[in-house]
């Protein structure tokens, strides 16, 4: 057993917070939130250029056919830096299922094109996801009702808005659509996939707050001290530390048991996706506190981080679907953790 | 990355498990914090030692069998699942046996390891002192230079197994007048020499499970000074970090409750009490959790890596974990939860257990302590300043 990163994936990791670290992120998570798109799509274009696009498409589609765990760490970066768009769906989600359907004459040209990211796809399956992310820059539009997978037309509605300012949700109920395939078992066994995918950009999310909130205790001074040196604001950070530490070990496994095709790999993706969002809301939290005022701003980016966690947190499964998926693996007996 | 175990650590797993099922006896041992079920405890560490599995991870010479960090863990797993015995000797096994690798002598190990292993002698912590607790630096028992040795005076107390135990370990100031951390010297002493006294304390269940110790004029030979005379409170952090970190409490007991947590809701659990059954999912990933963090730790450690403040995210992370996972049994188990022994539901496994899991965040360091340390150490924060004028500084 080596259950730690290799260096060429921490390598990875570091390319993709390098790139990321110049990008003006929030700048960039503004713009797209106001329906300019032109700086996101070229920070997807050099994410592309990085292998990120092309993770999880197959070799003979010309993607990496990388496992979960890279799939994780380019993705746990991904949330660090709030990159918006629809990162779980056109970078993770859409290339599983179209691997998991077999036989879909599309998927030979759409698989190609998303691993260049000359194409963004975006996904809605109900009731984990009823709306679509993206859906008017998306050139890859699909929902699966009742176990059919459809393509629909860019939508004509203007977005409903999130409480996270990026992300522009699209119902698919009124644009026309057509049916591709049936694909009932195979987004039953995408679905731990996007729940994976999610769990990274909440952890990677929530490892953003934490560290802003303690470099902000380091600078901000009251009474004449830095309120760092308090215990209040100790502690609390304490805890959030101690809970994105123990998140991340089930965010690992989890990709590990996807790679392994373990039986529990939905339990463990689920296990995975509570302990992340609950540790980044609790980041989320004690960011917003530590700052104080400042933090409740539109002009202070620490609501771009807090705000994309709370969307994050019931997307692609609630917190309480998950803990029921947890509970209902193990009480069938299906999961003994060794 | 993967979670695979290797072919002998398999069939290492499936050696203890044998041994185990064969072994553990049937009905669970009296409490080790009354008189009988201590000796029924020693019993137990004595036949566990026979079969080499008191401490698995020691060198083999002093009666462990060289096991690596991930088959300790197997055994742990294994060993909590099938219900066996809590361990009388932990003191001594888990904190002490670490700081005599660290800075013990040849002799010292020679003569103190195998009869731990055995358990022919159990240790107690001797650590607290009545004005000295979160604040251990406080400490004011003394350590006199005599000939030949030293003679120990002062009060500890809340010390953990010394109601019954043979011999304990901590620390004495040995330089009068020295300040703090300065002047502190780690020393072993018998609880039974001429001028100790031991006055068990019960504890919230009402049993013994520490004691304050009186000493007066002890006499302790050179050769019980762990590390140089002087230098106590740096081999003292190897046993603190013990403690906190990976061997005093390790995933495999939290992953056996947790399992039996779940069993417990399948038995008795109200399906339609969500709110119950969302708490008995969360206990169980936070054991896995903790398990799988260790194995991140483990694989860190085989590549050179050192445990340092992560114990104090460590010993945060289980304390709490054990007193939720044990609040939603009692939870799950309505009326009869209260009921202790015996008569009650699982032979009182569960309110024992809840009663033992509220001394987690106190001992070995409590919660608050534990969150300064981590941040501190991990996170960077500054130390706490008396006065205001470092304005600027970070």
């Amino acid at each position: 057993m080596r259950f730690a990163l290799s260096r060429e994936q921490l390598d990875f990791s570091r390319s993709i917070g390098a790139l990321l670290a110049e990008a003006d992120t929030p700048g960039v998570i503004r713009a797209w939130g106001s329906g300019k798109h032109e700086t996101g799509l070229t920070l997807w274009q050099r994410l592309a250029e990085l292998g990120v696009t092309a993770l999880a498409v197959p070799e003979r589609h010309g993607g990496l056919g990388a496992d979960a765990v890279d799939l994780v760490v380019a993705l746990d970066a991904l949330g660090y830096h709030a990159v918006p768009g629809p990162v779980t769906e056109s970078v993770a989600t859409v290339p599983a299922l179209l691997g998991e359907c077999g036989e879909i004459d599309q998927a030979a040209t759409w698989l190609p094109a998303l691993a260049s990211g000359t194409s963004i796809a975006t996904l809605a399956a109900a009731p984990d996801a009823p709306y679509a992310l993206d859906a008017d820059i998306a050139d890859i539009r699909l929902c699966v009702a009742d176990g059919v997978l459809y393509e629909f037309d860019r939508p004509a509605d203007a977005p409903l808005s999130s409480v996270d300012v990026s992300r522009r949700l699209f119902a698919v109920d009124s644009p026309a659509r057509s049916e591709i395939a049936a694909v009932m078992l195979a987004i039953h066994r995408t679905l731990p996939v996007a729940a994976l995918a999610t769990a990274a950009q909440l952890l990677g999310a929530g490892r953003r707050l934490l560290e802003e909130s303690v470099d902000y205790a380091k600078q901000r001074f009251q009474y004449g001290k830095a309120i760092g040196q308090y215990q209040a604001i100790k502690h609390m950070l304490a805890d959030v530390a101690t809970q994105l530490e123990l998140a991340r070990p089930l965010l690992f496994g989890a990709a590990v048991a996807i790679d392994s095709a373990s039986p529990d790999a939905s339990r463990d993706v689920s296990a995975a996706r509570v302990a992340t969002a609950d540790a980044a809301y609790q980041a989320a939290r004690t960011a917003l506190q530590v700052h104080g005022a400042i933090g409740y701003t539109a002009e202070h980016d620490i609501g771009l981080w807090l705000t994309r966690v709370r969307a994050l947190t019931s997307a692609w499964g609630t917190q309480a679907t998950h803990r029921s998926r947890v509970l209902g693996e193990l009480a069938s007996g299906a999961g003994r953790a060794s | 990355m993967d979670l695979e175990f290797d072919e002998a650590t398999l069939a290492f797993r499936e050696q203890v498990r044998d041994w185990l099922a064969t072994n553990v006896p049937e009905r669970p041992l009296e409490s080790f914090n009354t008189a009988r079920g201590f000796e029924q405890h020693r019993a137990w560490e004595a036949k566990l030692a026979d079969a080499g599995y008191a401490a698995v991870a020691w060198p083999a010479a002093y009666g462990g069998r060289d096991a690596s960090l991930l088959e300790w863990l197997v055994f742990e797993e294994e060993y909590y699942a099938a219900g066996a015995p809590a361990r009388v000797n932990q003191n001594g096994i888990f904190m002490l046996a670490p700081t005599l690798f660290s800075h013990g002598t040849e002799e010292q190990r020679a003569r103190i390891l195998p009869e731990m292993a055995r358990s022919d002698r159990v240790w107690a912590q001797a650590w607290s002192e009545p004005d000295a607790g979160s604040d251990i630096a406080a400490l004011r028992s003394t350590a006199t230079r005599t000939e030949g040795g030293w003679l120990l005076s002062g009060q500890k107390t809340w010390s953990s197994r010394a109601a019954f135990a043979d011999s304990a370990f901590g620390l004495f100031r040995s330089e009068p007048d020295s300040e703090r951390h300065k002047g502190l010297t780690y020393l072993m002493f018998d609880l039974d020499a001429e001028g100790v006294q031991v006055r068990p304390i019960a504890q919230l269940d009402g049993e013994y499970g520490f004691a304050e110790i009186f000493l007066d004029n002890v006499f302790v030979p050179d050769s019980d000074v762990l590390g140089e005379p002087n230098d106590g409170w740096r081999v003292a952090m190897t046993t603190a970090n013990n403690e906190r970190g990976l061997s005093l409490r390790s995933p495999g007991r939290f992953l056996a409750s947790a399992e039996r947590l779940v069993d417990l809701w399948c038995r008795e659990g109200d399906p339609t009490d969500t709110a119950l059954g969302e708490r008995v999912a969360d206990a169980w990933i936070g054991a896995r959790a903790y398990q799988l963090y260790t194995f991140n730790t483990v694989s860190r450690l085989a590549e050179g890596g050192e445990l340092g403040p992560e114990s104090s995210v460590n010993k945060l992370y289980w304390s709490h974990l054990d007193v939720a996972l044990h609040e939603t049994a009692l939870d799950l188990l309505g009326p009869s939860a209260e009921l202790t022994g015996e008569s009650a539901p699982d032979t009182g496994r569960w309110s024992s257990g809840y009663l033992f899991s509220l001394a987690g965040p106190i001992y070995g360091g409590t919660d608050q302590i534990q969150r300064n340390i981590v941040a501190e150490r991990l996170l960077g924060l500054p130390r706490e300043s008396t006065a205001s004028k470092n304005r600027g500084a970070t």
